[in-house]
């Protein structure tokens, strides 16, 4: 058995799969390499992440998958969950050795796993497209901090660009520390340097005046709606879990 | 602008329209075209209120006067409350600075009568399209269409909304001459059927040329109040049928009746909400619309109540024996979605798996089927199954004894009250 170690990056993986092919390995261990300890009697090996060779193995993928399929392997990776690198790995290889396209064969626990890695990361998606809240700057910039479980924020891109294509707009991730900003055509990523001795009063001299009077008005809104005879405690944080409530104006 | 005032309107006039369940903001296909601002494409819940139940749309009265007066209903004439009303130029506001802060979808609009229904309808629609044309806004729009409107407006709110309904609010005549003696059933559904008939003729127009305007792309719904007069399910449910199959609704919202009011036709003020039957007749309602049953099969005359411990598919499964057990390795979908236990994605998760070889009881429990209720109904590659010849009956204390039902917490507390 042998470890490689790559860099956490999805041309990261690829290159993997091209190493595993080229040298003929069996039995592997796919580990990112800044989550690994050394054993003993580890054979370990540095995947050093090559573009051309990345390239190589998804123009191959792309012959065995169809491009959902590629997509969704896309968004697996995008999980980052610990140790489900092997996961993907075994996924590839199952694409690369089987004669037919093998993308709803469920009953192999690759396939099926990925489609939960999918699922998770598609939900956590659709709960950012949700849970968003923009807060309005002096600038006519409107921004929104959020907190996803996985790196969801290449995944936000088209929906926000689509659906705001007329105000300029930040989404950022306080957990990685970068964010989305689109600036009227264009999105890019970007990183904000945050001042470490701000106090409260400058950060809300940041909004326009009207912000106030809205996040209010929405608060009274949504507890205007809610039906007490009809309390379902339960039912409310299995919606929204409490670890988004921070970034949610009515729940603050 | 008068915050305060804003806020008080607000307040009274969302807390009026809260009653109207239909939270939808799915089925439209309205693109943001020429950088103006929101599009409707899938429906998202941007948060949920403490009850569970998803805010989605900005759900709000335009006024709560009202020169009718029925009985279930916290508007109606005889009821002393505050009463308010928006101007066009605030609804407006109040959506666009909603919108775009992210925190909805789009706008429900809702409205009780005053003077009379073409005034009304006059005022919903002006707002939907001053959204539209003025502010170029691409959200969901989801307007009431009042009982009784004429042909031309309802036309004309098509064009600029996304969805359209007409709440029905009881399953029957009767219960409606009951409790709302100023309406009649007749008003209701004309101006379903007009939307039916300009829906289906649009969608013509759109095959043949591309540029034609979309009318109404969400179609249209409706809601039946649950509990508040002695209608079986059998009738909510026939009757709900009755209009999935002749107007083409997209939705029938099933909605608990909470006492609000003191009325001696109503049930009284203490009486709980029927949240278990409510949840019933939604599960029925699905197995309506995407499991392919017969509104017969569900509930019918020897069945005329959904039986509030189980599910509706579970008890068509136990006074169905004869069709078990399947073995789901060879059953058609049709039947695999009959099963008791298998959802509508685990259903094609099996179909398109089972190409690749048989499958066992372990990966059908990776794929999502809930084995302890699917063990009595299927067979598959495995030794084991059910052998003993069990009756219908067996199964379903079996299943129960075997699982907590997710309301009955609510009840203990109500019961240890007294």
């Amino acid at each position: 058995m042998i470890t490689l170690l790559y860099d956490g990056t999805f041309e990261g993986l690829l290159t993997a799969v091209f190493e595993v092919y080229e040298h003929k390995l069996g039995y592997v261990k796919l580990l990112r390499a800044d989550k690994h300890t050394k054993t003993m009697f580890e054979q370990v090996m540095n995947v050093v992440t090559d573009e051309a060779r990345a390239t190589r193995v998804l123009k191959g993928l792309k012959l065995k998958l169809s491009p959902m399929g590629v997509q969704r392997l896309y968004a697996a990776h995008l999980a980052e969950m610990d140790g489900e690198e092997n996961i993907l790995l075994g996924y590839i290889r199952y694409a690369f050795d089987a004669g037919q396209n093998i993308e709803d064969d469920y009953g192999n626990k690759f396939v099926m796993r990925v489609s939960e890695m999918v699922r998770m990361v598609r939900r956590e998606k659709h709960r950012m497209e949700a849970f968003v809240r923009f807060q309005k700057l002096k600038d006519e910039i409107f921004y929104a901090t959020v907190e996803p479980d996985f790196n969801v924020l290449p995944l936000l891109i088209r929906h926000f660009k689509s659906r705001y294509a007329d105000q300029r707009w930040i989404i950022y991730d306080m957990k990685r520390l970068y964010g989305i900003y689109y600036d009227l055509h264009d999105t890019q990523y970007i990183t904000l340097d945050f001042a470490t001795n701000s106090n409260p009063s400058e950060v809300m001299a940041a909004f326009c005046e009207e912000e106030g009077t809205y996040q209010h008005l929405w608060k009274n809104y949504f507890h205007s709606v809610n039906i007490p005879s009809r309390k379902n405690t339960k039912l409310h944080v299995r919606h929204i879990p409490k670890r988004y409530w921070k970034h949610l104006t009515e729940k603050i | 602008m008068n915050a305060d005032r804003i806020t008080e309107k607000l307040n009274i006039l969302a807390d009026a329209a809260k009653y109207d369940v239909s939270c939808a903001s799915s089925g439209s296909k309205r693109k943001n075209e020429s950088k103006g601002l929101g599009n409707a494409s899938n429906g998202i819940c941007h948060s949920y209120t403490e009850d569970g139940r998803c805010v989605s749309l900005l759900k709000i009265l335009l006024t709560n006067h009202c020169i009718f007066d029925c009985a279930y209903c916290v508007s109606r004439k005889s009821n002393d409350i505050k009463r308010a009303a928006f101007t066009v130029q605030e609804v407006v506001d109040l959506t666009i600075n909603f919108y775009r802060r992210n925190y909805i979808e789009g706008l429900f609009l809702s409205s009780g009568i005053f003077k009379d229904a073409d005034y009304t309808m006059e005022r919903l629609v002006r707002i939907a399209k001053k959204l539209r044309t003025e502010h170029n806004f691409n959200g969901y729009i989801h307007l009431k269409s009042i009982p009784g409107a004429s042909d031309e407006l309802m036309n004309e709110a098509g064009l600029y909304a996304d969805r359209l309904s007409v709440n029905l609010e009881m399953p029957t005549e009767a219960g409606l001459k009951l409790l709302a003696p100023d309406k009649n059933q007749a008003d209701m559904i004309k101006p379903m059927g007009y939307l039916k008939n300009a829906i289906i003729q649009h969608t013509e127009e759109k095959k043949l040329f591309k540029k034609a305007p979309i009318f109404a792309p969400a179609g249209q719904s409706t809601q039946l109040i649950i509990g508040a007069t002695p209608e079986n399910d059998s009738q909510v449910l026939q009757s709900a049928n009755y209009f999935y199959k002749n107007f083409n609704l997209k939705r029938v919202y099933y909605s608990g009746y909470v006492p609000v009011l003191a009325d001696t036709r109503l049930p009284a003020l203490n009486t709980s909400v029927p949240m278990v039957r409510e949840n019933r007749l939604y599960q029925a309602d699905w197995l309506m619309r995407f499991y392919g049953f017969h509104v017969n099969e569900i509930v019918n005359t020897q069945q005329p109540h959904l039986d509030l411990d189980i599910d509706p598919k579970l008890g068509w499964a136990i006074r169905n024996m004869q069709a078990f057990p399947i073995d789901v390795n060879k059953a058609d979908l049709q039947m695999i979605l009959r099963v008791p236990g298998i959802g509508l994605i685990s259903a094609q998760k099996i179909v398109s798996a089972r190409i690749f070889g048989k499958l066992n009881w372990d990966q059908l429990k990776k794929m999502g089927v809930s084995i302890n209720r699917a063990k009595y109904f299927i067979t598959c590659k495995s030794n084991e199954f059910e052998r003993r010849d069990l009756t219908g009956n067996n199964i379903k204390q079996f299943i129960l004894a075997a699982s907590q039902s997710k309301y009955l917490k609510n009840t203990q507390t109500q019961l240890s009250l007294f």
